[in-house]
């Protein structure tokens, strides 16, 4: 007679057979007889937060520092509901998550019953699939089958939903074999055809431009090294995503930088006027496109992408193939090598016109800002942090506002799976539990959290969580006591009219952070910011650190919405002809 | 600038809108049809008509037609989209106009009148196959299928014969010829 299990250890057998070592959760009544089971398995770790939403953010985190899917258990009712921002954060970027939540007892399903709610029913538009688990024969089928539709195609979050009585009843257990069938849905669907026109237009191309996204880091750190290989050869300029920032060096001379609503003036120009555009693995978001009818009128459009229905989602393209980044990049590699030898380097020529007018673009300087020796200057901050930690391998997190897009522009970023933001939700309050997750995947790294001081008061809690499992996170907080971008909105489209954006009761950060039993650093002068900085890193314990940045400042440059590439609003520096180069600088 | 007052850009141009019929071949489990639909509002399509049943009951499988008009960009999108489901095994579509498709509701009408009128009534739905389901002395049901826009009409002519009530489905469809949808 076989051994049977409970399905309480049904879960965990499933979590070991998917080499899961790490899991972030809460327990709760509907999820108690899970949490009983822990104790047998010491493969899988579960690490205690405070509030639901942390342990997706955190997962998160994780699944986008290692590549492998984030796993959190939450109770049912409230447990699941509070998971739902995190669970829809990761559906909009691609995260791959498996979320297993509690729920009542099947007989009392549809009762109202104690922290009862439809789970399934509330995350079916904010999951790539989900399951209600009736019959305890069913429950490791679904279980890997989760891990599968999370991991496959284009990643996002599933969720399994396990009813208390389902935990307690007993079958057998199969052990699992590691299929290497992919999901039905996630095949590669191109042909040696599709990449032979992209060799083709790629070799008459005279003003190119690659415009790359998340996809590829999402294709594992072998795309990122056969996308460099690929611009590399063909001597095209690329511009990333926010997302995509990290897939190639962005110190390269090859790189213009960000591009979208934030920009620099050289990438979204060079989009504007170009004549062909490659993007890969990127998805036409409206903060990239600005006004989708006059969206680089004049140019080819090819799109790789693993998902069909991105294709001509937003933007109609010439050329659409459809699959893997690392596969797609693979055929096309291996299609320009074998074309004439001699191609790349003519190709180069015919493109040196184009790389002229980009270097025009370029010395507007579009990033420079004024500097000042009085205050802080926000951008003036991250620098100093960028130069202060780049030659440690730095994981960066970000909330979600002007700090962000500041993060976005000065941090750069030299390797993949360093950079996690909320990018398609614009979740505030993500970064410092995707900061937690992060150093829980990476425990001897420097991982500093991005933060505004609005942003990071949304899930403060979990500087707790930070404490109790000694990991020494950095919450560098640029603190201008505003909502930011709220605030930038604001001034530039509403006369002015700060409705709401100020918080006039902010606690004393450097107190909090001594009250959760962690390291309070407060910086209010350019002067003082290098030292403080540098104490941050070497304490070996969680900080928060409270800069103190000019609270007017903007973040330029910017396409106002509802606006063409070519139209951009530029810095106070370039609107007023002041030509102090960021005196800041020079403080060091 | 000074117009625009919204973090999003405004709405792009007007495109022409096609009606589609969208068969979608599904596994018949809990919740399928919610996500079909909540696919459906979710994204803005719309639905003008739904009909579903299972037609596999040995592997389970569920037909759901759906019609829906869109403009070319969206009904590929909805297919794509639809396409990406879990449970959905393969998504059809067809034109309205795509004379090489049948397409057929069923409607049935109550009427209450005198006798001259029930038989005029029967005799303006001779077209549509009809068949008396029920008859008393003073109404009769009646059910005929037809194309959607053929029930409109029908159901609006119908008044002056008694017609007090009209139950209908969504439209169903399938392939003419020996050919099936693969």
């Amino acid at each position: 007679m076989p051994k049977l299990y409970s399905g309480a250890e049904i879960v965990f057998k499933c979590l070991e057979d998917q080499n899961v070592s790490h899991i972030f959760g809460y327990p709760g009544g509907a999820v108690l007889p899970i949490y009983d089971e822990l104790k047998n398995f010491n493969s899988v770790k579960h690490i205690l937060v405070r509030h639901e939403q942390g342990a997706g953010h955190a997962a998160e985190g994780y699944a986008r520092s290692t590549g492998k899917p984030g796993v959190l258990l939450v109770t049912s009712g409230p447990g699941a509901t509070n998971a739902v921002t995190a669970l829809t954060d990761a559906y909009m970027d691609s995260v791959p998550l498996v979320c297993i939540t509690g729920q009542v007892p099947t007989h009392l399903i549809g009762t109202d019953a104690f922290q009862e709610c439809d789970t399934t029913g509330i995350t079916r538009p904010c999951t790539k699939h989900n399951w209600l688990v009736k019959d305890i024969n069913d429950l490791a089928e679904v279980m890997h089958k989760a891990f599968e539709v999370a991991t496959t195609g284009r990643p996002g979050p599933v969720l399994v939903d396990i009813p208390k009585d389902i935990q307690f009843q007993k079958t057998k257990y199969k052990n699992y074999k590691n299929k290497k069938k992919l999901n039905g849905k996630s095949h590669d669907n191109y042909s040696q055809k599709n990449i032979d026109e992209l060799i083709n237009l790629i070799r008459k191309a005279k003003k190119p431009i690659f415009y790359t996204g998340g996809g590829v880091i999402n294709s594992g750190t072998k795309a990122s090294e056969l996308l460099r290989e690929l611009v590399y050869a063909t001597g095209f300029p690329i511009t990333s995503t926010l997302q995509g920032l990290g897939c190639f060096p962005a110190d390269d001379n090859q790189f213009l930088g960000m591009l979208g609503m934030h920009g620099t003036y050289e990438a979204n120009n060079a989009m504007y006027s170009c004549d062909l555009m490659i993007n890969v693995g990127a998805r036409f978001d409206d903060r990239i496109t600005g006004k989708i009818d006059e969206f680089s009128p004049k140019s080819k459009k090819v799109h790789i992408d693993i998902d069909p229905s991105s294709i001509n989602k937003n933007v109609k393209v010439d050329l659409a193939i459809v699959g893997d980044i690392k596969s797609v990049l693979t055929s096309t590699l291996k299609t320009f090598k074998k074309s004439k030898n001699n191609f790349s380097k003519s190709n180069k020529h015919q493109i040196s016109n184009w790389w002229e007018q980009i270097q025009k673009w370029r010395s507007k300087r579009s990033l420079d800002y004024i500097g000042s020796e009085e205050t802080i200057k926000p951008q003036y901050a991250i620098e100093r942090l960028y130069e202060l930690t780049k030659d440690k391998d730095t994981y960066i997190t970000t909330e979600v506002g002007q700090h962000q897009m500041w993060a976005a522009q000065h941090y750069k970023f030299n390797k993949p799976n360093r950079w996690m933001t909320s990018g398609g939700l614009g979740t505030m309050g993500y970064g410092l539990p995707a900061a937690v997750g992060v150093q829980i995947a990476h425990p001897k790294k420097l991982v500093i959290d991005i933060a505004g001081e609005a942003s990071v008061l949304m899930t403060m809690q979990e500087m707790s969580t930070a404490v109790q499992y000694n990991l020494p996170i950095k919450i560098f907080i640029l603190n201008n006591e505003y909502m930011g971008m709220v605030r930038q909105w604001q001034e530039l489209l509403h006369d002015k009219n700060y409705s709401e954006s100020y918080t006039a009761a902010l606690p004393d950060f450097v107190k909090m952070a001594e009250a959760y039993g962690c390291v309070g650093i407060r910086a209010k002068t350019p002067e003082e910011l290098d030292d403080k900085i540098i104490e941050m890193l070497n304490t070996d314990r969680p900080v928060i650190f409270d800069c103190l940045v000019d609270k007017q400042e903007n973040c330029f440059p910017m396409i106002p919405s509802g606006k063409p590439h070519n139209q951009m609003l530029l810095g106070p520096k370039d609107q007023k002809e002041k030509k102090i180069t960021g005196k800041g600088r020079t403080l060091v | 600038m000074a117009n625009s007052k919204s973090a999003y850009s405004s709405a792009g141009k007007k495109q022409k809108l096609d009606t589609h019929i969208i068969v979608v071949w599904v596994d018949n489990e809990t919740g399928v049809l919610a996500r079909v639909v909540g696919l459906f509002s979710g994204r803005g399509y719309n639905i003008e008509s739904l009909a579903v049943a299972e037609v596999d009951q040995k592997q389970n499988i569920s037909r759901i037609t759906i019609v829906t008009t869109g403009t070319p960009q969206v009904v590929d999108q909805i297919k794509l989209q639809l396409k990406k489901l879990v449970p959905v095994h393969k998504v059809a579509d067809f034109k309205r106009e795509d004379k090489n498709v049948i397409f057929k509701e069923m409607a049935l009408f109550k009427f209450v009148a005198n006798n001259n009128k029930l038989n005029k009534a029967f005799e303006a739905c001779k077209n549509f196959d009809p068949v008396i389901l029920d008859k008393t002395n003073k109404s009769n049901v009646i059910q005929i299928t037809a194309l959607r826009r053929e029930i409109d009409s029908m159901s609006k002519n119908l008044k002056k014969f008694g017609l007090v009530s009209v139950s209908r489905t969504g439209a169903v469809a399938m392939t003419r010829g020996s050919e099936i949808f693969k």
